[in-house]
């Protein structure tokens, strides 16, 4: 039992921290998170050129790392820094392309951009709903259906999409100029797309993928859950900051008793929170990978919730501001329960396991 | 990153397991599975099989025949324990006195009274609430006076834990009334057949009878009971409380109360189907499974935390605080989940074919109104979070 990070690991840690604390405070990622591409393309370069992506990726992927831990100290970074590029695409398209053998490259030298379309309109979560679906014509296939919110879809160069196969579900490559991809600004910051496929063609990637799409979605969850225990250690840390600055009735609020209760149990659901996650991380990959990324997402909803609308409360007025960091924590907090599974979702997802 | 036991511990762990199967009596382990209170002599067997084990005194050191586990040994064996639903050992000597006398007491006192604890000569209990000093623990009244050879002493202790049982209580007393409060407070050993010691039973909420309130009138005790220095009694108090901390989260008896609410839950009929699936039902249960599945990982990180820095930090109120109420949640879902048949007081319907569900269920009511208290003592939850925001927090 160790839950020390590996000597590398932790040099990882250190150098995005350091990245992403000199290139980007959090001033700059308010500036560029909100505006068209919804990214910044200068920084997005430069981690690349760090090797973020390596670290997402198994060395027999051409990687140099790609389990559990390794994508949770990444995405930790990322969520102390509310960072907002798309790097959860190219994560969850190095699984499957991993899991079809197939080269991954340009997306881990950055030369391709990769986003993965699963979530639609009527199935944001559910796999088996999926109606996308795939026709073979000529040699290849062509594709129909909306893909809806594809995370980093507003700047990516293919879309990875989960459609209707034959019996099951396969997954197709797509490249974006040929299909009608619509690109917008989100709540939280960063970019999505709507992808609309109408006899689109597409490259099919790997066949039977169920199981892959399954994996590229538990990971995905690691990476949010990862990234939710970065954001809200910064949003704890900010809170109880501001209770020991903030005066009324002539003393720091942080004096009173009903706010020092309530932060203590904000930093007792955030260890939760990271256990969970340290839990989900180890079991990436494994037999029970589906049931612990289950528990992580939901814990991690419930979790996010509470540390995102207290801090705005404990705050007051200022925290309700464009300008304060912590309206942005909290508006990534919140939005993030919508991605690969709500709480609700999961919890369903756990409760499955009990009935026979 | 790792999160298996080494090799060693998995050893240690199958070594634990061996030696409950062999020795821990059924008639002791139905008993506690069942639920209800267990006798003394149920409670001084385990003791004595463990002691003649090694395997009693975990956490004292090696010289004065502690085991040398490591704080990550000492959480096998307690979920090892619970696994096998052996009996709580019963702390206040072993786990409360002991170590303070390691600590604190002078080498008669450790050479006289720790072979005792052991042995079980001695049983011990715990004279530290009054009436009116409870959370407020410093503001005690009950009042040592030296007299030539000895201590009087007069007052009253409350919530004693099998006081009913104990031969010897360790108490904190007020040794100088015109200090800081908590300057004059002393730890004094009291033989419990003294003269002017007086035990009445307090009738728990369930109908149990578990703790007691102790009377001092007159108490004549020998001046060489105290430990440590005079007036030093608070040092004590504090490091009893949060020195040793293994455990403190529950875990294994809250993975003992899972099992039971599903069990429970899926032979009990709900509308024409078992009522583990009916929805609302289901999602409780997994929140708090989910909760608890966290709560296993923070805890081997505070333990592995420990085990690092040799002493366990303030996070272990954490522990406490979400450990008492991921077990209080599943109290509170397993009696729901009987229903009505929660209802009859223990013992009477527990006849033949009026009996409405196992003997395991019997209980199931009078363990949820219990734990109650797990949320109240050793220092409430609000008490835990006023030492968070202390300590960790600096607000």
């Amino acid at each position: 039992m160790d839950f020390n990070l590996t000597e590398d690991r932790q040099m990882l840690a250190d150098t995005l921290a350091r990245f992403l604390g000199e290139k980007y405070p959090v001033e700059h990622r308010i500036k560029v998170a909100y505006d068209a591409p919804y990214h910044d393309p200068a920084l997005w370069d430069q981690l690349v050129e760090l090797g973020a992506l390596y670290a997402l990726a198994p060395e027999e992927a051409g990687g140099m790392g790609g389990s559990g831990f390794d994508i949770s100290v990444v995405f930790e970074a990322f969520g102390k820094a509310l960072c907002p590029e798309p790097v959860l695409g190219a994560l969850m398209a190095s699984r499957l392309l991993a899991a079809a053998d197939a080269d991954q490259e340009a997306l881990l030298t950055g030369a391709t951009r990769y986003a993965v379309g699963i979530t639609e309109v009527d199935a944001p979560y559910e796999l088996d709903q999926i109606a996308t679906v795939a026709s073979a014509k000529g040699d290849g296939f062509t594709l129909s259906g909306r893909k809806s919110t594809v995370y980093g879809g507003q700047v990516a160069d293919v879309v990875l999409v989960a459609a209707k196969h034959g019996d099951g579900l396969g997954v197709f490559a797509v490249n974006a100029s040929d299909a009608n991809v619509t690109g917008y600004g989100m709540m939280d910051g960063g970019g999505a797309a709507e992808v609309l496929l109408d006899d689109t063609p597409a490259t099919l990637v790997l066949a039977d993928a169920a199981a892959a799409l399954q994996d590229a979605v538990n990971a995905g969850i690691v990476a949010l859950c990862a990234e939710a225990v970065g954001a809200m250690e910064v949003t704890h840390a900010t809170t109880v900051d501001y209770l020991k600055q903030r005066k009324q009735f002539g003393i720091p609020i942080g004096k009173f008793q009903v706010l020092q209760h309530r932060a203590v149990d904000m930093l007792t659901e955030i260890e939760q929170a990271r256990s969970i996650t340290i839990k989900a991380a180890a079991e990436l990959g494994g037999d029970d990978a589906s049931r612990y990324a289950s528990m992580a997402k939901n814990m991690i909803g419930r979790a996010a919730r509470l540390v995102a609308e207290e801090s705005i409360q404990m705050h007051g007025g200022i925290a309700m501001t464009w300008e304060y960091a912590v309206s942005h924590y909290a508006k990534r907090l919140i939005m993030l329960d919508a991605q690969l599974g709500d709480t609700d979702y999961h919890l369903s997802q756990v409760m499955k396991g009990y009935a026979a | 990153m790792d999160l298996s036991y080494s090799k060693e511990d998995l050893a240690f762990r199958d070594e634990v397991r061996a030696f409950l199967a062999e020795h821990l009596p059924e008639e002791i382990s139905s008993a506690v599975r069942a639920g209800g209170e267990l006798t003394k002599a149920m409670m001084e067997d385990w003791h004595a099989i463990l002691n003649s084990r090694g395997w009693l005194a975990t956490i004292w050191p090696k010289e004065f025949g502690g085991p040398r586990w490591s704080p990550v040994q000492k959480h096998i064996f307690e979920e090892e324990c619970c696994r096998a639903y052996a009996p709580r050992i019963v702390p206040f000597g072993l786990n409360m006195l002991g170590p303070v006398l390691i600590k604190f007491g002078s080498k008669e006192q450790q050479e006289h009274y720790l072979p005792r604890i052991l042995d079980g000569t001695d049983w011990w209990c715990q004279g530290y609430s009054e009436p009116g000093a409870g959370s407020d623990l410093a503001s005690l009244k009950t009042k040592a006076e030296r007299d030539g050879d000895e201590w009087v002493i007069n007052g009253q202790k409350t919530w004693t834990t099998l006081g009913q049982h104990a031969d010897w209580i360790f108490c904190l007393c007020r040794t100088d009334p015109d200090v800081k409060q908590q300057a004059g407070i002393s730890f004094i050993l009291v033989d419990m057949a003294t003269p002017g010691i007086e035990v009445r039973p307090i009738k728990l909420i369930e109908g149990g009878h578990e703790v007691n309130e102790v009377f001092f009138t007159d108490v004549r005790v020998p001046i060489g009971n105290l430990v440590g220095e005079e007036n030093k009694g608070w040092t004590i108090a504090k490091f009893l409380l949060t020195h040793e901390r293994t455990g403190i989260a529950g875990v294994g008896f809250s993975m003992q109360a899972l099992e039971e609410v599903k069990a429970i839950a899926r032979r009990t009929m709900r509308g024409g189907k078992p009522l583990i699936e009916n929805p609302l039902f289901a999602a409780r249960i997994a929140q708090a499974e989910i909760d608890l599945e966290a709560m296993k990982i923070t805890n081997l990180r505070m333990l592995f935390k420990a085990q690092e820095q040799g002493a366990p930090g303030p996070e272990t109120s954490l522990l406490k605080i979400k450990g008492t109420v991921i077990n209080q949640e599943l109290k509170d879902l397993a009696r729901r989940a009987l229903g009505p048949a929660a209802a009859p007081f223990p013992g009477h319907v527990s006849e033949g074919n009026l009996m409405f569900g196992p003997a395991d269920t019997e209980h199931n009511a009078a363990r949820y109104f219990n734990n109650r208290k797990t949320s109240i003592f050793g220092g409430s939850n609000e008490i835990q979070r006023n030492i968070v925001t202390k300590t960790m927090l600096e607000l």
